[in-house]
Parts: structure tokens; sequence; C-alpha cells
């Protein structure tokens, strides 16, 4: 499902974010993504989504190499692929439904099956009665639940959630895990960026831990922690 | 695209002028002032064309015959004059046709000279055009050589320097109205630029959530659109009406003062506006939407 081979990311600026990354995760995985601030865990999830480019290595997903994607099959990579960006990336002006449907829209679905599609993922996060809220009149936590409904709206074959629990009390985590879970048991890929140790170490999944652009650990139902 | 994608990308650009308010007034306000700037000049200079010329068209040369001349010798002098290279048009102005045009030219005040008309000062002349404008004092001196004639009446120097004065208009009005267009072309999709500028971070969002590049710039198209028409509005409204009432008033109060006729000219000035200001809306949008979408 995702493939990356020798990936080294340097920026524009010279900071050389990923160094050597391998890493194959197989459909219908659980994966968590740990290390601290700056590993380069939001990178990896850049690349994925062809946000930005290696400058080196090789990236498959999904079947393609995304060095052959040309720029007008981006846009189709990135609706498989459903994001729980770190900075929620909502639209400002745009009301919580319509935040939304706006993934919907992109696919070009008949608008009368938009409306119950995005009232079922806002009944799925717990924000049914916030639809005509705009994104400056919700919590932090708010906020990520309907960037975690835009993500699995269009029903992704991977998931990708960058600290989707970051500014969530732990009831709202987990109910969030849960949400993760059944995605993910529904045929999802679900990838999890996250620092939360007490998630990781008590659901059991598969952790990779990176530090400094480099993977230090890839282990099957691992515990929290990245050093090596 | 499908006609459902369409009527949504048409709602979202109406929405986004409200989403988007100020920066959408700005825009608005930008392209009204301008739009009304370049109108008013377009006029000014059309009409000061259209009076010069009115002028030099005028321009004609009255050869009073002597009062002792009969017919043969009359028809004479004109079939020579009529031969001449320099020489437009010669027809014969009797006395009393003459004193009639004079009293016309003068309006309501002419009535004052209907008792003279017995005793008419005037005499038979022959009014001559010159195939140019340029050509009249020449033709004047030479017409004024035959014995047949008395007096010979035209506007001669004031003619000299209306023709200097009217070329120079000319070049300078053409000047005025591209650079004013362009500044205006300039200033306007400034404008529409900066309201998109605005939104870079939201055009990247939509290209991460996987929207197609046309998909972004669709509604976007048709908010340039709107605000290039919205901006139209007022400027080519007042301008129509104003021109309209404008013509009305000076054919009554000032009748030597001949304005360009309203129609069609209001309505080729409202399209010419209008179509400068879609123009400009959908490329002053367009060419901000592409430098984002490049994520
Ligand atoms: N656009 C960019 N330009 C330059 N450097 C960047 C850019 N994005 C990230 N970096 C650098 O790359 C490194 C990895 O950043 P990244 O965002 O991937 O870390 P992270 O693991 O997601 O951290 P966090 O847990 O704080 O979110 C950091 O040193 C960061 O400064
Ligand atoms: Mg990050």
């Amino acid at each position: 499902m995702i493939e990356m081979k020798k990936v080294g990311k340097t920026y524009p600026n010279g900071v050389q974010a990923l160094k050597d990354i391998n890493i194959h995760i197989d459909k219908e995985e659980f994966v968590y993504v740990v290390g601290p601030s700056g590993a380069g865990k939001t990178s990896i999830i850049k690349l994925i989504i062809r946000e930005v480019v290696p400058t080196e290595g090789t990236i498959h997903v999904n079947g393609t190499n995304l060095g052959d994607l040309t720029k007008k099959q981006i846009p189709y990579l990135r609706r498989k692929i459903g994001v729980v960006f770190q900075d929620f990336k909502l639209f400002p002006k745009l009301s919580v439904f319509e935040n939304i449907a706006f993934a919907l829209e992109v696919t070009e679905e008949p608008p009368d099956r938009i409306k119950p599609r995005v009232m079922e993922v806002l009944d799925l996060v717990k924000l049914k009665n916030k639809t005509r809220h705009k994104p400056r009149e919700l919590s932090g936590g708010e906020q990520q639940r309907v960037a975690m409904a835009r993500a699995v709206v269009n029903r992704p074959a991977i998931l990708i959630a960058d600290e989707p629990t970051g500014n969530l009390d732990p009831e709202t985590a987990w109910s969030i895990m849960g949400t993760l879970e059944d995605i993910n048991h529904r045929g999802t890929t679900v990838v999890m960026a996250t620092h939360n140790s007490h998630i990781v170490n008590h659901l059991k999944k598969r952790v990779i831990a990176i530090d400094d652009g480099n993977v230090l650990r890839d282990e099957w139902r691992g515990a929290y922690s990245y050093e090596a | 695209m499908k006609r459902n994608t369409l009527a949504r990308h048409v709602r979202e650009g109406i929405k986004n002028i409200g989403r988007n308010g100020w920066m959408s007034f700005a825009a608005i306000s930008a392209v009204t002032i301008m739009l009304f700037v370049v109108g008013v000049f377009a006029l000014v200079i059309l009409n000061m064309n259209n009076l010069v010329s009115a002028v030099e068209d005028d321009v004609e040369i009255r050869a009073f015959l002597e009062s002792d001349t009969d017919a043969e010798e009359q028809e004479e002098v004109m079939q020579d004059i009529a031969a001449a290279n320099a020489v437009e048009n010669v027809s014969y102005l009797d006395r009393d046709e003459g004193l009639d045009q004079f009293i016309d030219s003068l309006g309501s005040e002419g009535a004052v000279y209907e008792s003279i008309r017995d005793e008419n000062p005037l005499n038979d002349a022959l009014v001559i055009e010159a195939s140019t404008p340029e050509h009249t004092e020449a033709l004047a001196t030479a017409v004024n050589d035959y014995t047949a004639i008395e007096t010979v009446e035209y506007g001669e120097s004031i003619l000299t320097q209306l023709f200097t004065v009217t070329n120079y208009l000319r070049v300078i009005g053409a000047a005025l109205i591209i650079g004013l267009l362009f500044s205006s072309i300039f200033l306007i999709s400034n404008t529409i630029k900066l309201t998109i500028i605005s939104r870079k971070d939201e055009i990247e969002i939509m290209k991460l959530v996987g929207a197609k590049n046309s998909f972004v710039r669709f509604p976007f198209f048709i908010e340039g659109l709107l605000l290039g028409v919205i901006g139209a509005l007022i400027p080519v409204a007042s301008l129509m009406i104003g021109y309209f009432y404008l013509y009305r008033f000076l054919d009554v109060q000032i009748p030597f003062i001949t304005m360009v006729e309203p129609f069609p000219l209001v309505w080729q000035l409202a399209l010419i506006l209008l179509g400068i200001s879609i123009v400009v809306g959908v490329w002053g949008s367009q060419m901000s939407v592409r430098k984002f979408l490049k994520v």
C-alpha cells in the first residue's frame, strides 16, 4: 500500500528532514509513527500525498510510483488518501458542513448524496450540533474532529492522521481512537503520527519509531519509545 | 464538467464575493472609479474631436459677387472656380437666402433682423468648400482676384491656429485615453490579485484535499467576472444617463455646441466599458490563482 525506499528529503533551506527511510506498510494495517518533535513525521506524510517531492529514493502508494505521477494525476492520488493535518487545514470562511462537503464536491459527487454522507461522518465525530459553525467558533478538539470527518468522508483507501489526539482530553482521544479502529476494520489502511505514549502503549499496534530522519525501530505491537 | 459541478462553481463564485466582503468591496470600487474616469475622458475627448471636425467642416469661403454682375458673368466665374483642383464644391447663394441663413444662425435673437428684410445689405454670393480645410486660405486669395468678386469672407487667422490645436488635441486625447486605460487595467487587476493572494492558504488546502486545478479556478473565474460586471454597473449607468441629459440640455441651451448624438454612442460606450471590466476581472483573477496552484 505504502512503500518508501531509501527516501531522503532535504528542504530548499538546507534542512535534511529525512535521511534514509525504508518503510513498507500493507493494506489494512494500522501503524503508529512515533518520534520526537522535528523527527520527520509530518515530512513523511507530506511525501505520501505528494505535497513535497523526495530528494532521494522512491515512494509507491497504492501501486503507483509517485515519481511517475503527472500533475493531472495528483488530485486523484490525494482523493484516495484522507489526511487529518497536524494544523487541521480547515477553510476558515466555510462552515463545518461546507468544510467536510468540500472533499466530496471535488470528486463531483452528486449533490443529493453529499448531505447524507456529511451528516453521517459528523455523527461519527459527534459534531452534528455544530454544522453551521465556522472553524474559529470551535475549540481545538472540535476543529480536529472536523478535520477527521473531512479526511474520512470520501471513504479513502488510506487514512493518515497527524497527531489526531493532540488537542483532545483523554476521553475524546479514546473515542477518536475507537473511530480510527473502526475505519481500519472496514478495510482502510491507517497511519497515525503521534506523541501520545499512553495510547500507543495501551492500544497495541505496529510502531515505527523515527528520530532525526531515520527509522530507529519498526516493531509489531511495539511500545512508545524512540530510543534505540 | 458535470452540470451539477458547474452550478456549484457559480454558486461558490457568488458566495465568495460575500465571504470576502471588504476585499470584494475594494475591487468593485476600483473598477467603478477607474471605469468612470475612463468613460468621462472618452466622452470628453470624443466630443472635443467632434466639435473640432464640425468647425473644420464648416470652414467655407463666401465670395460676395459685385452687385452689378449679370447672370452670365456669375455663371462663368462659378464654372471657373469649380474647375480648380483645390475646390470641392461651389454653390450659388442668392442674397435673400443668405439673409435667411444669417437670421437662422442667430436663433431666437435673429428676429430683430426680420425688419431689415426689405433693405437686405447682402449681395449674392458663391459658397466655396475647399477640398481640404488647409487649402482654404490660398483658395480665398485666388478667388478674391476675380473682378466679379467684391469681397471674400472666411475664418481667416483662427483657421491656421485651429488646425495646429486640433491636431495636438487629437494626439493628446488618444495618448491620454490609452494611458488611462492601461493604468486602470493595472489597478483593477492588482486589486483583484490582492483579494486572491489573501486566500493563498485556502487555495493550497483545496489542492491538498484533492481538487483539480480547474475545480479551484472556476469559482474564481465566476468571481472575477462578477466583480467586473458589478463594478461596471454604476459608472456605465450614470455615464449613459448623464450623457443623455447633458446632450438634451446643451441642445436647447447652447445650440451652437453640437455634441455627438447620444444614440448609439452611449450603448457603444457601455459595451466597451463592460467588456473591459469583465476581461480585466477575469484575467486578473485567473492570473493570480495560477500562482498558487503549484501545490
Ligand atoms: N517546509 C519546510 N522547510 C524547511 N524545513 C522544514 C520544512 N518542514 C519541516 N522542516 C524541518 O524538517 C524537520 C522535520 O519536520 P517535521 O515537521 O517532519 O517534524 P515532525 O516529526 O512532524 O515534528 P512534530 O512532532 O513537531 O510535528 C524539522 O527540523 C523541520 O524544521
Ligand atoms: Mg509534525
